[in-house]
């Protein structure tokens, strides 16, 4: 396959200026003339985009007309065009994997200013690729077969999205929720901006077809507890926590509840923040899908003294749908393709005590007053204060735990618009005055600013200024006094109010980090999961087969979380539906004759890819993953690795240093 | 008997272990002094460096050079047999990696003569003196041998076409590799005279080796008593064995001693020690600093264990020139 | 031979510094690093593997001995691990390594193992900061010594004459 010509290859190394991204700090016809004198290059050329279109039939027509048998392109990082340059070297007729990529620009032209140094440091990394291409082998990408499943971890309207669309395309789907009901935060919200259409309305219809649809099994109160596995073939253990119902014998009567020997609830109720008390069985909320209650043990009697009464069992008689005695089971399951949509949790204003949440009673967060202004909340959607009073004034803190170095630094992109959101409904409710202390109002998006522009209009009050302190109001009135500095006037507010909102921000699960862990993806900036790429790929992660959706993956709004699950749910279909992938050719493989059959290896791979034949090591290509471990553990140097061969190393290193 | 093919041994920096080596051959060294003529050998025969400068270059079939180079007059005799050599041997782990003596290179000739002629206790050397390479001697100048600042394998001094390992070289290795060279189909240049694969491949005690060993403590030779029937690694004790060539006959593992590996690697490893570290870091069972730590705590000189006989062809030298606390 | 590029400053000597960062976490923190336009010191080269489970001790000798003036190596946190535990393995080799390169006389400060996960750009530019202001504090590593000096000392004795001694 390859034509060297005593053994000497012909290399084309193209460099890439990409605009003036790299070609202003790094001199790269320098660099490429450099590159022409050393051992073994044939054809070295710049392009202004060696990504474009030209540029790809630069490599495709040099590789015929020059009888190249290596290509090496210097431009950005490989996670970006490494696919793109395999393939127009494959193009022009030679394996794709003579193709080596050498980044400029990510490690070179847009961290150092000094165009010497820059052009120096390229010179050297370009070089190092001269070395290494000479070892490279022709190499192809095994195919695996996928398993068409796929489960949707999260049970907001990202999961729920991405479920349904998956399940409407004949897929079979594994929507894992935790809490006892799917809908997440979407279903606590009373109405949306900037529509102001019902939450309810518009979610509880996508639940319900979650719960009927042949192709989804849903399963609340669960949790994934191990994934292994590769792409197309994940083993996907859930872990189920006792509901205490059999699911499938209850049908939502909820005459439990009413006869529980609890008259009153006790416990706050998870579903309303606390704002009223539930009874330990119960149901999260009248829609909830599954329309199952769920005992909580904590509350239970039965469970604390085990003398119950047990009306609950009486009462549901034949249908004997409870059962004291379940405890966790475990399900593993075979999908393809995951799809992570397991949301955000809201900032917690006690970490910022000058707000007083917690302190003053009259200070809610957000979420708070979403449940009181909802008709099936609390107070059946009347906004009054703890003290049952009709706040006559309230004041809106915009950007908490949201643009601030002490909590978070993001934005969290939603506060604006639902800050306005409830400040027309609290103002439409209770004709109070309203007053916004904001920071900036953020209202990019479709009907985003005409919503802003119609709540102003309303009477709602702008203050441009972020509160500094939140006090009670002298002679004990029962209102606090917001302080903050208004730097449209530049002077100092202070302005007593009856309620205070805190605009709170959105934060990663609390958690993410052992979630990521569990599907082997990346955390970025604020704990939130990171995408393969912020713009190309912005719902694939660095893990194949493993997608994102929703706010775990940034904070968003409803429109862009339900756009963003139906691109998951279109990748995960691409990647199931083709029915086939194929694996990086970057495996580690053993040299029989050379080995010595110590078992050093062995115990070494996290993925059992290596056994004993015959008294030798043997790799099994397909679950072998490429990372290596084992070709640097064999002690007498017989395990190799594709891509990554020992002599391509070493040469790198030469190249690198062969002007130290 | 002009017709037979004449050979050479010569030592070097060596222990004369070497030497004993080809004496043990026993009965089958009259074979091989009936093949061949022997011209030199300053430790049995009564040859003179002014016999061998005498020959035609070329003229010597083999010259079987055991011991590193260490000193001028070393590395002048290498010199001067290679020249007068078809074939040049390094024979044994000194000639071949450098061997014991290389260990010294972790110091330089101003330490190591710093602590042999002054500092150390049963020194007595009032004026101080210290090797000379040249001094006059009632109105004559008498010339020494200079002491090189570092220790070199044969092969870092002139060009090697064989080796033969071992510390010494086991009989039946150096009976082959005399067949080898005798019998004409030389393999080719550079080639060490032993298959290139590591100790286990035939280990008699390889199917004691747990397959997922995970070392947890390392122990000492003479801290425990081994069992005769299980693999040392499986143990805790340091055994090369995975890292080192075969061909020796399993002796030290037969004496239930762990392989320290005089072999050398084989020829896909780079560096010896660079590699066996790697491999048996591999194995610790722990993955918090504080307990790897403590586990290597077992291994008190990882230099005079990975690299007892490779230090001289290690890819990295010593940068300090004084003595290092370890 | 290859024929040497200019020196990286024309007034003297700049460490040069080999990089082995892992695929998955330090080396996107050096292409975030990058996206962020974050500026840091240009004496780096990056030598991308897979999982910094895959630096055989053979890479850092090596770099050492073709005169690179330190050596850091980047992977994944503990915990973290692109493959699960790759990194232990990487730690475990590097805690031996270090104790044969103190034997060897190699400074601390010379060869490093740093967890640098893909969103820690900022980590990434402090270490590869911090990493080059000590190496050229301590100066080149010299460690790719051809055999020039097995013979150092040798010459000046060979002309010293020393009377009086005895033989």
């Amino acid at each position: 396959m390859s034509a060297d010509t005593n053994g000497q290859p012909r290399i084309g190394v193209y460099v890439c200026h990409c605009g003036t991204n790299i070609a202003a700090t790094v001199d790269v016809e320098a660099v490429a003339e450099y590159a022409a004198g050393l051992p073994g290059v044939t054809v070295s050329k710049t392009y202004k985009y060696m990504c474009s279109d030209p540029g790809q039939e630069l490599i495709k027509e040099d590789i015929l007309a020059n009888q190249l048998d290596r290509v090496i392109v210097a431009a950005c990082s490989p996670s970006l065009h490494e696919a793109t340059f395999r393939r127009a070297t494959a193009a022009g007729g030679i394996n794709p994997y003579y193709f080596h990529m050498v980044s400029i620009r990510e490690l070179d032209s847009w961290v150092h200013t000094d165009i010497v140094e820059a052009t120096a440091k390229a010179k050297d990394l370009i070089r190092a690729a001269i070395h290494r291409v000479r070892f490279h082998k022709p190499l192809e990408r095994a195919r695996v077969n996928v398993n068409p499943a796929v489960m949707v971890v999260g049970g907001g309207i990202a999961g729920i999205h991405a479920a349904l669309t998956l399940a409407n395309a004949g897929k079979k789907v594994y929507l894992v929720e935790r809490e006892p009901s799917i809908g997440g935060h979407m279903a606590q919200f009373d109405k949306t901006f900037p529509t102001l259409d019902c939450a309810a309305c518009i979610l509880t219809p996508k639940m319900t077809e979650v719960g009927q649809h042949p192709n989804i099994t849903l399963w609340t109160m669960a949790e994934v507890d191990k994934v292994d596995g590769y792409v197309g073939n994940y083993q996907v253990t859930v872990r189920h926590k006792p509901r205490f119902i059999i699911e499938e014998a209850c049908v939502g009567c909820m005459e439990c509840i009413e006869v529980c020997v609890f008259r009153r609830g006790k416990t706050p109720d998870e579903f309303n923040l606390g704002l009223n008390m539930r009874k330990p069985v119960y149901i999260p909320f009248p829609q909830a899908v599954p329309q199952v209650v769920v005992i909580d043990q904590d509350a239970c009697i039965e469970f604390r003294t085990g003398r119950c009464k047990k009306t609950c069992v009486e009462v549901c008689a034949e249908r004997n749908a409870i059962d004291f005695t379940q405890t966790e089971t475990f399900d593993t399951v075979e999908v393809g393709a995951i799809v992570v949509a397991t949301g955000f949790k809201t900032f917690d204003p006690r970490r910022t005590p000058s707000y007083g949440y917690g302190v003053y009673p009259n200070v809610y967060t957000a979420m708070e007053i979403e449940r009181l202004v909802n008709a099936s909340g609390p107070t059946e959607g009347h906004v009054t204060l703890r003290d049952g009073r009709t706040p006559e004034t309230v004041g809106i803190v915009h950007c908490v735990g949201s643009r601030d170095v002490n909590t978070n630094e993001h934005c969290s992109r939603v506060c604006c618009m639902y800050s306005l959101k409830l400040a027309h409904l609290v103002k439409e409710k209770t004709g109070a005055e309203i007053y916004n202390f904001y920071i900036d109002i953020r209202a990019p998006g479709k009907g985003m600013e005409e919503f802003y522009n119609r709540v102003a209009e309303e009477g709602v009050h702008f203050i441009r200024g972020k509160v500094a302190d939140v006090y009670p109001e002298a002679g004990n009135t029962g209102r606090v006094v917001l302080q903050a500095e208004d730097t449209l006037l530049g002077r100092v507010r202070k302005i007593p109010v009856d309620m205070v909102v805190l605009a709170t921000g959105l934060e990663a699960q609390a958690d993410a980090d052992e979630v990521r862990r569990t599907f082997n993806i990346t955390c970025g900036g604020g704990g939130f999961f990171m995408e393969r790429h912020p713009k190309l790929a912005p719902v694939s992660t660095f893990t194949d087969g493993i997608f994102l959706a929703g706010c775990c993956q940034g904070p968003k709004d409803i429109p862009d979380t339900v756009a963003q699950a139906g691109a998951a749910a279109a990748e995960a279909l691409a990647l199931v539906d083709k029915g086939f992938v194929e694996m990086e050719p970057n495996t580690a493989y053993v040299v029989t004759e050379e080995c010595s059959g110590c078992k050093t290896c062995i115990p070494l791979c996290p993925y059992t890819a290596i056994s004993r034949v015959d008294g030798k090591a043997y790799i099994n290509p397909v679950l072998c993953k490429g990372c290596g471990t084992c070709v640097a553990a064999c002690p007498s140097g017989s395990i190799r690795q594709n891509l990554f061969e020992d002599e391509e190393i070493y040469e790198e290193i030469l190249g690198v240093l062969a002007n130290a | 008997m002009p017709d037979k093919p004449k050979v050479a041994f010569y030592w070097c920096a060596s222990c004369g272990g070497c030497e004993e080596a080809v004496v043990d051959l026993a009965e089958k060294i009259l074979d091989v002094v009936a093949a061949v003529d022997i011209v030199f050998w300053p430790v049995a025969l009564d040859f003179k460096k002014s016999d061998v400068e005498a020959m035609e270059d070329g003229s010597i079939l083999a010259s079987f050079v055991n011991g590193a180079i260490r000193t001028t007059e070393q590395e002048e005799m290498a010199l001067l047999l290679r020249r007068k050599s078809k074939v040049l041997v390094a024979f044994g782990s000194c000639a071949h990696l450098g061997g014991i003596p290389a260990l010294a290179n972790l110091w330089d000739r101003e330490a190591i003569f710093d602590t042999a002629y002054r500092t150390t206790a049963s020194t007595v050397n009032p004026e101080g003196t210290l090797p000379q390479v040249s001094l006059a001697h009632n109105g004559d100048r008498v010339h020494l041998p200079g002491f090189y600042n570092t220790v070199r394998a044969l092969d870092q001094v002139t060009e090697v076409d064989y080796y033969i390992p071992g510390c010494a070289p086991t009989p039946n290795i150096i009976a082959g590799a005399v067949e080898t060279l005798l019998g004409g189909d030389l393999p080719p240049a550079g080639t060490v005279l032993t298959p290139d694969i590591a100790l286990c491949e035939d280990c008699p005690r390889l199917d004691t080796k747990p397959q997922e060993l995970t070392i947890e403590r390392f122990r000492r030779p003479h801290e425990v008593i081994a069992d005769e029937g299980t693999c040392l690694l499986a143990q805790g004790l340091l055994c090369m064995g995975p890292a080192t060539r075969s061909g020796c006959g399993h002796l030290c593992i037969n004496g239930n001693m762990p392989c320290t590996g005089c072999f050398g690697p084989t020829s896909k490893v780079r560096d010896q020690g660079a590699k066996y570290l790697s491999a048996i870091a591999s194995m610790l069972g722990f993955e918090d600093e504080a307990a790897i730590d403590r586990a290597l705590d077992g291994i008190p000189d990882p230099v005079g264990t990975f690299y007892r006989y490779g230090l001289a062809g290690s890819l990295l030298r010593r940068r300090k020139m004084t003595p290092v606390d370890a | 031979m290859d024929k040497p590029a200019a020196p990286a400053t024309a007034d003297g000597w700049e460490p040069k510094i080999v990089a082995f960062f892992c695929n998955w976490c330090t080396y996107l923190a050096a292409d975030l690093a990058g996206t962020s336009r974050m500026k840091y010191a240009p004496n780096t080269r990056v030598i991308r593997v897979m999982c910094s489970g895959r630096v055989d001790p053979q890479f850092v000798l090596e770099a050492l001995a073709h005169g690179a003036d330190g050596v850091l190596i980047g992977g994944c946190h503990p915990g973290d691990c692109h493959y699960q535990s790759g990194n232990y393995k990487a730690l475990r080799r590097f805690r031996l390594l270090k104790r044969m390169l103190l034997a060897f006389g190699i400074e601390d400060e010379r060869v490093r193992l740093e967890w640098i996960s893909a969103a820690e750009a900022d980590k990434l530019r402090d270490v590869v900061n911090e990493m080059v202001a000590q190496v050229k504090a301590l100066g080149p590593a010299r460690l790719g010594t051809p055999p020039e000096d097995w013979a150092v000392g040798l010459e000046e004795e060979a002309d010293e004459e020393v009377e009086g001694v005895t033989v």
